[in-house]
């Protein structure tokens, strides 16, 4: 296979890996945006998502993809409303302080982490796809179903865009985040508010992962890329802003892909750490963040 | 009617209003003045249930409304426009009037009547507040909160670093308002504005309101002004 081919595999590979970090770092980035709590425990929710997927389709009997399906709708559900459970129970009761959070949410991490050993157990398991069909270029077949995730991954995100700005909801998420208290004062419930934004947060982390768990395996580990690699795009992009996460998804996504497939995944990793020095250090607002 | 009784409230440790007691009439403007730092905001939050009444009573049409979540004191009529307008900056002026409308879930017709109000920000729908002029922003405070159709309406130095043009528009808004039988209660440290259009003067010192005077007849110079507000 020559350079060209090569570059398009890598290409492709990265797309895929950047729809999913982009679904992943969106629900990071509304969780912190509105809610202003650095959600440590995000890579876990994602994690959940697989496992909980994993749960689902072994229990459908019949086609992959009947399984699959049902555990695209029950995953992010089940993992919403564990989330929303967390933020009644833990950071409503720390009154979303900044700094509290944070540690709690590294509690919340393990508890997550250990129950899934608990449950799950320490083998990586895998999830049908739900179709095996190939592409076939001239040089090399490519996996129907990544295309799908990308296709998934671009509508949901649109559809959150929609929410977001066009929905009732969205108005009401948009007026916390600018400034809780006068929220308030417009009769806004901003407990309400919150525990909905984490609860969607992390059904977005729970999406991201259903939809990459027939390509990668289940494991009761797999929050930790995800975590890192979600709190990169949100620093560079600019805490808090919605686009600016899709961009630097984009770009660390296909950066990710492109470099893994030809020097090595953890060089890509070094870029990507060293791009976040690099931001924090000359435009510590991110790329498209408002000044703060 | 708004009123209050027995009310002490202030941050953590330090007591700001201190057994105050106040109230304001269906179809009345009543102007509070007082130092700065005496407090005024803070009654203004105090009954918004933003700041928590830590004793006393504060109710409207006889609901005592203290013990209420903060969220729930609006939807029983009572709009507020805070000192520094508080808009929501990155949002449009028709997605901040959408915010007051939502409270009390008025429609339409509700946005139509503020918005012949203030017919320079029907022209400006799509603007982001936050690129607005100074007196542009104050008009779509005032008209966030009559998007409540308020009871009644707490302004906080809505006159603030505004031109006289400006400052007699809101008056006019202000005086139009008194006619439905709104109840507004004012914070204004001008006396020139208060004698325009207060009907009576709420004076703050030491945590409570320490003199109620009428309009009617009251002299810029009263010695009242002197005392409490030191001009
Ligand atoms: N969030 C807060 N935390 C602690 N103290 C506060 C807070 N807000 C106000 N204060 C204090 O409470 C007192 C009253 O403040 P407040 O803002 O109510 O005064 P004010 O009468 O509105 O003044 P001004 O005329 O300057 O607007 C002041 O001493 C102020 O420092
Ligand atoms: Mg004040």
């Amino acid at each position: 296979m020559g350079f060209g081919p090569f570059l398009l595999l890598a290409l492709l590979e990265g797309t895929v890996a950047a729809a999913v970090l982009a679904l992943t770092a969106v629900g990071l980035s509304l969780v912190f945006g509105v809610m202003r709590v650095v959600n440590v425990a995000h890579g876990e929710f994602f994690m959940l998502g697989a496992v909980v997927a994993w749960f689902v389709a072994a229990a459908v009997p019949g086609h992959a993809a009947m399984g699959f399906m049902l555990a695209l709708v029950v995953a992010p559900l089940v993992v919403a409303g564990v989330a929303a459970l967390a933020d009644w129970l833990v950071l409503k009761r720390l009154n979303y302080d900044p700094e509290a959070t944070i540690v709690a949410t590294i509690g919340l991490l393990y508890i997550l982490q250990q129950s899934a050993l608990t449950f799950f157990g320490p083998t990586p398991r895998p999830v049908e796809a739900p179709f095996t069909w190939r592409i076939q270029t001239p040089w090399f077949g490519y996996s129907g179903y990544k295309l799908f995730v990308v296709l998934a991954a671009i509508a949901i995100l649109l559809a959150v865009w929609a929410f977001m700005t066009r929905t009732r909801a969205g108005l009401v998420m948009r007026a916390t985040q600018v400034d809780r208290q006068t929220a308030r004062a417009f009769g806004i419930n901003v407990d309400r508010v919150y525990a909905g934004t984490f609860a969607l947060g992390a059904g977005l982390a729970a999406v991201a992962a259903v939809l990459v768990v027939p390509v990668s395996q289940a494991h009761y580990l797999m929050g930790g890329d995800p975590l890192l690699l979600s709190f990169i795009v949100v620093i560079i992009g600019g805490l808090g802003s919605l686009r600016g996460t899709l961009v630097a998804a984009l770009v660390i996504g296909l950066g990710d892909g492109v470099i893994s497939m030809f020097f090595s995944p953890t060089l890509a990793k070094i870029i990507a750490t060293l791009l976040v020095a690099l931001v924090l250090v000359f435009r510590p607002q991110g790329l498209f963040g408002a000044k703060a | 009617m708004l009123w209050l009784e027995g009310v002490s409230a202030g941050y953590g440790g330090v007591t700001v209003l201190r057994d105050l007691s106040f109230a304001a009439r269906a179809g009345e403007v009543i102007c509070v003045m007082g130092r700065n730092g005496v407090g005024k905001t803070t009654l203004m939050k105090c009954i918004m249930g933003l700041v928590p009444a830590t004793a006393g009573v504060v109710a409207l049409d006889g609901e005592a409304m203290q013990a209420l979540p903060a969220h729930e004191v609006p939807r029983r009529g009572i709009a507020y426009v805070p000192q520094g307008r508080r808009l929501f900056g990155p949002l449009t002026v028709a997605e901040n009037l959408a915010v007051g409308l939502m409270a009390r879930n008025k429609g339409e017709a509700v946005r139509e009547r503020v918005l012949d109000l203030f017919p320079r920000l029907r022209e400006r729908l799509t603007q982001v507040s936050s690129t607005l002029s100074g007196g542009e922003q104050q008009m779509l405070a005032i008209a966030r909160a009559l998007c409540l159709e308020p009871k009644v309406l707490l302004l906080d130095e809505p006159t603030e670093g505004l031109q006289p043009s400006m400052i007699a528009m809101i008056r006019d808004v202000v005086v139009g308002l008194r006619a439905t039988g709104v109840a507004t209660v004012l914070v204004e440290q001008r006396v020139s504005a208060v004698l325009g259009m207060a009907d009576r003067v709420a004076f703050m010192d030491q945590g409570r309101v320490a003199e109620v005077l009428d309009c009617a007849g009251l002299q810029a110079d009263a010695p009242q002004f002197r005392r409490y507000v030191g001009v």
